[in-house]
């Protein structure tokens, strides 16, 4: 055992990129739920992400594109659950597994002649002097821009949901979206916006994995996170910050537990494989044990019926 | 005569199966207090829904002051002055006071400005209310204040509102009354829908009846009697309930000492009830929705258990019975909610009259189902009840709400009660069908049963009950004999009002 191979200041560095991923997709499903949709497609909109991304950028040679590419490949398949869900009335729980299932077979057949191919790299930030300042520039000045989009997107959406008129709104819908029609809000078109910004969220996690964290493609490679994202959002108390904070710990946990393993730690290696979920869990329990609660409309159908 | 504010003439909307208004035509003046009367189901919603933009009418045209007015949607409505205060209120529990007014107006200022606005317009018409509250935690009251200032802050030439007294004291509804006085005195039109007649005949310059979709009178309120205008809208001559002298037997319910907390997180517990119930004698208990009335009724039904003598009947402890023991020692009861607690939606009339009938008609034997004695019970209750549906074999669900309403306390009266609960029997009734359920109560006790009737109809209880007790915050008020208790006693007794002064101006 020789816990001196770890690295603190590369391990912290390391964390972040493996919580991006989860951070993009708890953001976005983060926005669906608070508009009242309980989308359980996450899973499947990432892992069309990650390889639309992919093959876009192999295609096109710009990681760019492939991110664009992937956030525009999230949201069409998205658009299958605002089909379901919103124009055919559709059970949300049931299409969105649906749209799981889905998005792993699509993304299977759409990778076959991408298995083995490795993506263009994606630059990264290279502030003069900040990058190159010890410890603190590899942690916050020399990551690539995706990473910093995540964070930003946090502090958009929690400004947004906070302090504008749109997020007041959105909000409403989640709360009570009778009312809200009834003061004359357009609550499904409210919703289908909410639903593919979901998915373009998602879908951008899925190619953050696809293009930078792994690069490489293979099939289901996102391998749960999609799911990970949805069980966040819920222990974040649908609050964004604290789906920061929580992507954050989980990752950090993981690749605590990976460097605990290749250090040789005399834990067995499947209480060290579990602990990034039940550290997760445990602590964002702890955090949601105030009165915050889950938006009122959450996964109910909305019928106008006059 | 001048031009009216708004004029309806010829307004019709039909939804498949029913037409829900038919060719209705009135007017509605500058600075007049219109009412819009009639029985549950007969158009008046939908007819203020179309004023209000949110149902577009199949024929038929509206005038705003002369000009041709149809709102494509209500943000239309709220931009030519017309507001509204809707009967299930229109609020988002997570959200604040401010935050929900904001989302009622077209252009909000910012929250800091309109936090000082709401407080200034809040405290001119004696309606206080701090900005920052989670809606969530305001009792019904004050919810409705927050309709009202969302209205206000827009300054409305029409406000419609829809049944507001509806979850009010009388010392509130006092109050709303002379708001809505003095923005009568400003000019302010208001639209007001109602099937509460005095109310009417004090508030009202102007009304007009509704029955089945069509325009069946209009008249002024003050020189008409409540029953005239009764009539008018039920269309036949209303029975009143007879009540025979009768004398109370021995104690049959007997609760001291009871205090449960709530099973809900957003309930109310109940602290320390004391009530007795002799047999022939009808126990009225009012209150505002929300103080306790449906833990009261499950601590009677047995949805709740208690310390074994804190509920006993005939002098014998039933605390710790569930539901069918009770039922088989003659406490019977029907909660509030039709749908769902005291019927099953999609289950049948025969299923559903076994669902209680079971043990006191001997429905079953040996855990085999007796459809036959089953069918003919329900088939029982339809005729004595005059339920209106093909048959027993219909679902509960496609029965109206005033049917299935009979139906479930046709099917508890017949299984002659020792002690009957019942929950806003005629909630959502209409006034002819509210009558035969208030009859068919009356007739029980004068054949000895012990009736505890839970209601929020005022009006209601004072009609059937001997006594009267109400219930506060979870606590119920010392029983008082009906006759000759004023409205202001009563409304001392439900908790008065809740924090409302009189408008300042």
């Amino acid at each position: 055992m020789d816990l001196s191979a770890i690295n603190p200041v590369l391990l912290v560095a390391s964390l972040m990129v493996a919580a991006t991923p989860l951070l993009l997709a708890a953001i976005g499903e983060l926005v669906v739920e608070r508009a009242g949709v309980l989308n359980l497609g996450v899973e499947g909109m990432m892992i069309v992400g990650a390889i639309s991304g992919f093959a876009i950028a192999v295609e096109t040679g710009s990681p760019w594109l492939g991110f664009i590419g992937a956030a525009v490949g999230g949201a069409i398949l998205s658009l299958l659950f605002v089909v379901l869900t919103q124009v055919a009335l559709a059970n949300q729980v049931a299409s969105g597994l649906a749209l799981t299932l889905f998005g792993l077979g699509l993304s299977a057949l759409m990778g076959q002649s991408y298995v083995g191919i490795k993506p263009p790299a994606m630059g990264k930030l290279d502030l003069p002097v900040l990058s190159d300042l010890p410890v603190v520039g590899p942690i916050l000045f020399s990551h690539d821009l995706v990473l910093y989009l995540g964070i930003a997107l946090t502090a958009a959406v929690w400004w947004m949901l906070k302090h504008s008129r749109a997020g007041l709104i959105l909000r409403a819908v989640g709360e009570n979206h009778d009312a809200a029609h009834a003061l004359g809000y357009k609550v499904i078109r409210i919703r289908v916006m909410a639903i593919m910004f979901g998915g373009a969220c998602a879908g951008l996690g899925g190619a953050y994995i696809s293009l930078i964290r792994v690069p490489q493609w293979t099939e289901g490679m996102t391998a749960g996170v999609g799911w990970i994202a949805l069980a966040l959002v819920v222990f974040a108390s649908w609050k964004p910050w604290r789906a920061l904070l929580g992507a954050y710990l989980f990752g950090g946990v993981t690749v605590v537990q990976l460097n605990l393993q290749a250090a040789g730690v005399a834990i067995p290696v499947e209480y060290l494989a579990m602990s990034p979920y039940i550290i997760t869990i445990l602590v964002l329990v702890i955090l949601s044990a105030d009165k915050s609660s889950a938006p009122a409309s959450l996964g109910r159908t909305f019928h106008a019926s006059h | 005569m001048s031009t009216p504010l708004l004029s309806i003439k010829g307004l019709t909307k039909a939804y498949p199966g029913v037409v829900a208004n038919d060719n209705v035509s009135f007017d509605i003046g500058e600075g007049e207090v219109h009412a819009l009367l009639g029985e549950n189901g007969a158009g008046k919603s939908t007819l203020v829904k179309m004023i209000y933009g949110l149902v577009k009418p199949d024929s038929g045209s509206m005038s705003l002051r002369g000009a041709p007015y149809a709102p494509p949607e209500p943000r239309a409505a709220r931009a030519d002055g017309i507001a509204m205060v809707f009967q299930h209120f229109s609020l988002f529990d997570a959200l604040n006071v401010a935050e929900n007014i904001a989302l009622g107006m077209e252009n909000p200022p910012a929250m800091g400005d309109l936090a000082a606005r709401i407080r200034e317009v809040s405290e001119t018409y004696g309606l206080p209310l701090d900005p920052f509250r989670t809606v969530g935690d305001l009792s019904a009251g004050e919810r409705q204040r927050v309709e009202i200032i969302r209205c206000l802050l827009q300054d409305p030439k029409l406000l419609i509102m829809d049944e507001p007294t509806s979850v009010l004291t009388p010392q509130e509804v006092e109050i709303l009354f002379q708001t809505l006085q003095k923005l009568r005195s400003e000019g302010t039109s208001i639209l007001y829908i109602s099937h509460k007649l005095e109310e009417i005949r004090t508030l009202c310059d102007h009304a007009t009846i509704l029955r089945l979709g069509k325009n069946v009178g209009e008249c002024t309120p003050r020189e008409t009697s409540a029953r005239d205008m009764a009539e008018m809208m039920v269309g036949t001559a209303l029975k009143t309930p007879e009540r025979s002298g009768r004398e109370f037997g021995e104690i049959a319910l007997d609760i001291s000492g009871l205090s449960v907390p709530s099973p809900s997180e957003f309930g109310t517990s109940l602290k320390n009830v004391h009530m007795t119930v002799r047999k022939g004698e009808v126990l009225g208990i009012g209150g505002v929705a929300g103080n306790g009335q449906d833990e009261l009724l499950a601590v009677l039904s047995g949805e709740i258990l208690t310390a074994a003598d804190a509920v006993k009947k005939d002098g014998q402890p039933v605390g710790r019975l569930g539901p069918v023991a009770r039922r088989r020692l003659g406490l019977l009861t029907a909660p509030e909610e039709r749908l769902g607690h005291a019927a099953a939606p999609n289950m049948s009339l025969t299923e559903n009259a076994l669902l209680t009938g079971s043990v006191r008609e001997g429905l079953e034997s040996n855990g085999f189902l007796k459809w036959a004695e089953t069918q003919a019970f329900a088939e029982r209750i339809i005729k004595e009840f005059d339920v209106r549906t093909p048959g027993p074999e219909n679902a509960a669900r496609s029965l109206s709400g005033g049917n299935l309403q009979k139906f479930v306390i046709g099917r508890e009266v017949l299984q002659n009660p020792d002690v009957l609960v019942v929950n806003q029997p005629t909630w959502g009734v209409d006034a002819s069908a509210a009558a035969a359920i208030r009859q068919a109560l009356l007739d029980l006790a004068a054949k000895g049963t012990a009736v505890v009737c839970i209601s929020q109809d005022l009006d209601e209880l004072m009609e059937i009950s001997d006594t009267f007790a109400a219930l506060n915050e979870g606590r119920l008020s010392a029983p008082r004999d009906t006759a000759g208790l004023t409205v202001d006693e009563i409304g001392l007794m439900m908790g008065g009002a809740h924090g409302m002064e009189v408008a300042h101006v």
